[in-house]
């Protein structure tokens, strides 16, 4: 998957990534796509949820050996 | 900002206090599992929601009452209680989260033993799960701990007891006990029922029916009886002939779930056996102390929990189904969900796998669901 952003917020506890994630969607274009990485195990129902609630869309996610990585299409 | 602990939280629920809560959690966890009080208020509002700021929601928060920002871990719920101080509220974050709650055990003193002992309850407040400790004459036991073993190996050396004796009523399925680590750490004899223990791999004490165990010189005796049902070795206790610790086969406003190790429909025979003949044949002046109680109601005023049989008898609505083929609908059909991770849970208990402190705590998140109402 083409991801117009690579965020690393590995080794970093809630509420951190998402208040990252938030950053990151927030410097690339509607449309495009953006690559999540973290470690935090919490992120997984709540990066669901707040892409529900805010309008983008969590394309998939999937457990890399530990790393959580998530690919987000802005709405 | 102030930080609370959940040892200040208990304290609030067992008097009954007002609290505000914020639960910042997303909302499938928040209707999952939450802190329960009585007179406690609640607004689930996930802290992902709040990251341009409170405002949208001050009105929604009494200023005239306690505030108590609560997350899974506490790392949001810093965050949000700092954007509300901010506003003008003052407010407090719980100290270590949902984790923190799930783990904290409030010790109790339920009653005095003939000889000059003591009986203490352990009240897992968060999780629901209740654990005992017999102490008399510098000895101690302890029935059904929990995996935080240093509030019972710590407790016992300040009242200056030694721990002889470790027991599990079953093979839990809700919780990881920590019953085999304390024995291990003290030396104490591990005892299981054999037959919740067929594919354990570690070595046990058998703990089988008429089992008799003495407890410090002045003979405090601890009496097993086979009481199958929630699991098929399910094993009562009766302590110093007063109390009876019931395990997960009768609980205060509720009775055991017969499912969790998989036979539902074979062992409601068996619970219904245990709960209308063994227990009906015994005193009903023993006092029942069960491994669980499912909802806030269950707690007496000094936060244990605990009740007469013959009272038992006449108001838990599991004990009176008259008929069989109702009881048996009762506890084999629309049964609760199971208990998070059970699976593994048990495996963890028999010694068959051996996860880290982070994942048992993942394991063990929320209610215990070991209970049909």
């Amino acid at each position: 998957m083409n991801a117009a952003k690579v965020l690393d917020a590995k080794g970093l506890a809630c509420p951190m990534p998402i208040v990252k994630t938030k950053k990151a969607i927030g410097e690339i274009e509607s449309g495009q796509v953006l690559e999540v990485h973290t470690t935090d195990k919490g992120a997984v129902k709540d990066l669901a949820a707040w892409t529900e609630s805010t309008g983008h869309e969590l394309l998939k996610h999937e457990d890399d050996n530990g790393v959580l990585k998530f690919w987000i299409k802005k709405g | 900002m102030k930080a609370m602990t959940a040892k200040e939280v208990t304290k609030k629920v067992i008097n009954n206090e007002e609290l505000f809560i914020l639960d910042v959690r997303n909302e499938t966890d928040f209707n999952d599992w939450k802190i329960e009080g009585r007179n406690f208020e609640y607004l689930n509002v996930p802290y992902f929601d709040l990251l341009d700021g409170v405002e949208p929601i001050l009105d929604k928060i009494p200023a005239d009452k306690e505030l108590l920002v609560v997350c899974a871990k506490e790392g949001s719920s810093v965050m949000v209680a700092e954007m509300l101080e901010e506003a003008g509220r003052d407010a407090s974050y719980l100290t270590g989260g949902m984790k923190s709650w799930s783990e904290y055990l409030e010790p109790v003193k339920v009653g005095d033993l003939k000889d000059g002992g003591e009986m203490y309850q352990f009240v897992r407040i968060g999780k629901g799960c209740l654990s005992y400790m017999v102490i008399s004459n510098g000895e101690a036991a302890i029935v059904d701990a929990t995996r935080m073993t240093d509030v019972f190996t710590d407790f016992a050396a300040e009242k200056n007891a030694e721990i002889k004796h470790v027991f599990d009523t079953h093979l839990h399925a809700d919780h990881i006990s920590g019953g085999r680590k304390i024995a291990e750490k003290t030396g104490a004899s591990y005892w299981l029922p054999p037959k919740d223990a067929e594919e354990v791999t570690f070595e046990y004490n058998r703990l089988e029916d008429g089992n008799e165990v003495m407890i410090g010189s002045t003979k405090i005796s601890i009496q097993a009886i086979y009481s199958p049902g929630h699991t098929i070795g399910s094993t009562s206790f009766v302590v110093d002939d007063q109390y009876l610790l019931s395990g997960d086969i009768l609980f205060i406003d509720s009775i055991g779930r017969p499912d969790l190790a998989g036979k539902a429909g074979d062992w409601a025979g068996d619970l219904r056996e245990t709960l209308y003949k063994r227990y009906k044949d015994l005193s009903g002046e023993l006092v029942v102390m069960p491994a669980h109680f499912m909802i806030i109601e269950e707690l007496n005023e000094d936060g244990s929990v605990s009740e007469k049989l013959g009272t038992l008898f006449a108001n838990n609505h599991g004990l009176n189904i008259e008929d069989e083929g109702e009881f048996r609908k009762l506890v084999s059909e629309n049964l609760p969900p199971q208990p998070n991770a059970y699976q593994e849970i048990r495996e963890t208990n028999m010694g068959k796998i051996s996860p880290d402190e982070e994942k048992q705590r993942e394991m063990e998140i929320g209610p215990n669901r070991c209970a049909v109402r």
